[in-house]
């Protein structure tokens, strides 16, 4: 019953690792102007003397350092177009997530509870599921009136498949047991589906959509930069964070590109605690395992 | 002391149940024939994979039976012409591993029969439900989860459960097989007293000898695949019993009468397992 204690240690190591990664990234791509040799060279010379031409490898100095990052990032941060840019990308997620959601639950608990829904919709929903969601962009480009509705499809499909699978799989492996339990106490079949299939569904629906929505994030940013946002070409305005850092590549802000990446973790690190909160929620039995 | 129960009463009659997965029939229940009074505690002992529970899957209506007939208060559940009975509130089964709801509080897991059966109101049942819980001593566990609790006190659960349905029957298939030795003794005695606090028909599979004569009326021992009786054993130590009982010269008596035959039986299903294997 022990509620468990805000672990310290847990966030003291955390921030270490991240302070630590920024340091030696700084360090990494300041070291040309410091020492007049970046501190891949030894390495590069060996790597050289191996016979591989210099001029392929890479060098962490090409990278912006932290420092220029930041820099840059103050810069964006009182642009509306930035935040605009979050805000694009997080309804397309939210939308294409929440379509999953509705679409993919109810159609995965019916096909683990119907042997009939099951042999009609799971040999169509396994022979699409490997087709990757970015191998859509262009016949939903054709296929959908507007291309904001084209990017939110493709994202819809990146979580669609993955919490399908999660239902229809979690479904499936309920214990036995617990339907000959409920059934010897007198349980409908609505019984049965309300107090044994659907808390027993939960877990698997959890996290079918914490993979789901992580998807759902790299499918939104790939589709943006593809689709050229959306909107007006050559702003920032209305294309999402994808399109943000494609833009920032086409206009050789490499600092911004990076700000961009960042900005994308952040929103799905937030989006994934958010998840993960609603879904310690919804399954208290699992909290004090 | 069962003498005041008059539910329960259970005729195994001349079943036989064949497992046929690809035509390579297999014998489980050989012409089984066993009479368990109303009120009784009756014990099954036979080694493990030798078709008690075939028998008690039958009882529940779990599953078909191939020939034979079982009868509950003369009323049949399955026979030749009704190979399947139909599972019901009047006999309740505690599993081997438990099947309490996990995403139910143990309040909520005991509350579930009289809930779908709606005789009574939430309020009423949920009263019932506390009563019931704290005379098998698991007041303060209410609101817990299933799995926040020892599998001993689960198990108590899960027979609180069982009695909330007010069954005729109570099918237990080795309850307390996953439990240490010292929560089982613990364990037996707090069965006993709920026992003599409710008296119904108890159906109750162990491979365990002394635990068979420690709790039963009567005890059953059981061939090994095919299942039937091989020996059936009314023990003469009255009831109410305690642990003294384990100690006691008839105790010892009786399991060298039986042990004997248990013994043969478990190097029967030893050599038949090799032979599979």
């Amino acid at each position: 019953m022990a509620s468990k204690k805000f672990n310290y240690k847990s966030l003291a190591r955390g921030l270490i690792s991240i302070a630590l990664f920024i340091v030696l990234w700084e360090i990494g791509s300041r070291s040309k102007q410091w020492l007049g040799a970046d501190i891949c060279s030894p390495l590069r010379g060996v790597l050289a003397a191996l016979g591989f031409k210099t001029a392929y490898l890479p060098w962490v100095g090409a990278v912006p350092a932290p420092t220029e990052v930041v820099r840059a990032w103050a810069g964006v941060v009182t642009d509306l177009g930035y935040w605009h840019s979050w805000y694009m990308s997080s309804s397309r997620v939210a939308a294409g997530f929440i379509a999953a959601m509705l679409i993919g639950i109810p159609f995965g608990l019916l096909m683990a509870v119907n042997r009939t829904a099951y042999g009609m919709g799971f040999p169509v929903f396994e022979v699409l599921r490997p087709i990757p969601p970015l191998a859509w962009v262009p016949a939903s480009i054709i296929f959908w009136p507007t291309q904001e509705m084209s990017i939110a499809f493709v994202t819809f499909l990146g979580a669609f498949y993955t919490i399908v699978i999660n239902v229809v799989g979690g479904a499936r492996s309920i214990d036995g047991r617990f339907f000959q339990a409920a059934e010897s106490m007198g349980s409908s079949k609505a019984d049965i589906f309300r107090r044994i299939i659907l808390p027993g569904t939960l877990p698997s629906i959890v996290v079918g959509s914490a993979v789901g929505m992580g998807i759902t994030w790299e499918v939104v940013v790939a589709a943006e930069m593809i689709s050229g946002g959306g909107s007006q070409v050559g702003g920032t305005g209305g294309g999402g964070l994808g399109f943000f850092i494609w833009n920032s590549y086409v206009g050789g802000s490499y600092e911004q590109i990076v700000v961009g990446m960042i900005s994308i973790g952040i929103a799905g690190f937030i989006s994934s605690e958010l998840l993960r909160g609603l879904g310690k929620y919804v399954t208290p039995w699992l909290r004090l395992r | 002391m069962s003498a005041q129960t008059t539910r329960g009463a259970i005729r195994i009659d001349d079943v036989v149940k064949i497992y046929d997965p690809e035509g390579a029939a297999v014998m489980a229940v050989d012409h089984c024939s066993l009479d368990i009074e109303a009120g009784e505690i009756c014990m099954i002992v036979g080694p493990s994979g030798c078709g008690k529970t075939t028998l008690l899957n039958a009882i529940a209506g779990f599953h078909e039976i191939t020939s034979g007939r079982i009868t509950l208060d003369g009323e049949v559940l399955c026979s030749t012409e009704k190979p399947k009975a139909e599972p019901g509130s009047d006999r309740i089964v505690v599993f081997q591993n438990g099947a309490l709801f996990p995403w139910k509080s143990n309040l909520e897991n005991v509350a579930f029969g009289p809930m779908m059966a709606g005789k009574l109101t939430k309020a009423e049942v949920k009263e019932k439900a506390l009563s019931m819980m704290a005379d098998a001593g698991l007041a303060g566990v209410e609101h817990n989860y299933p799995g926040e609790v020892s599998s001993g006190v689960r198990r108590r659960v899960e027979i609180v459960r069982a009695l909330m349905n007010d069954p005729k029957v109570l099918l237990l298939d080795e309850p307390y097989r996953a439990l240490d030795s010292l929560t089982k003794s613990v364990m037996h005695e707090a069965l006993l007293e709920i026992y003599y606090k409710n008296k119904v028909t108890i159906f109750f599979i162990t491979h365990d000898l002394e635990e068979a004569i420690f709790l039963g009326h009567k005890v059953a021992i059981m061939t090994s695949r095919p299942c039937k009786p091989k020996k059936v054993l009314t023990v003469d130590i009255p009831h109410p019993r305690d642990y003294g009982v384990l100690t006691s010269k008839r105790f010892r008596e009786l399991i060298e009468e039986t042990s004997d035959a248990v013994h043969e039986e478990a190097i029967k299903a030893f050599k038949a397992g090799e032979k599979e294997g």
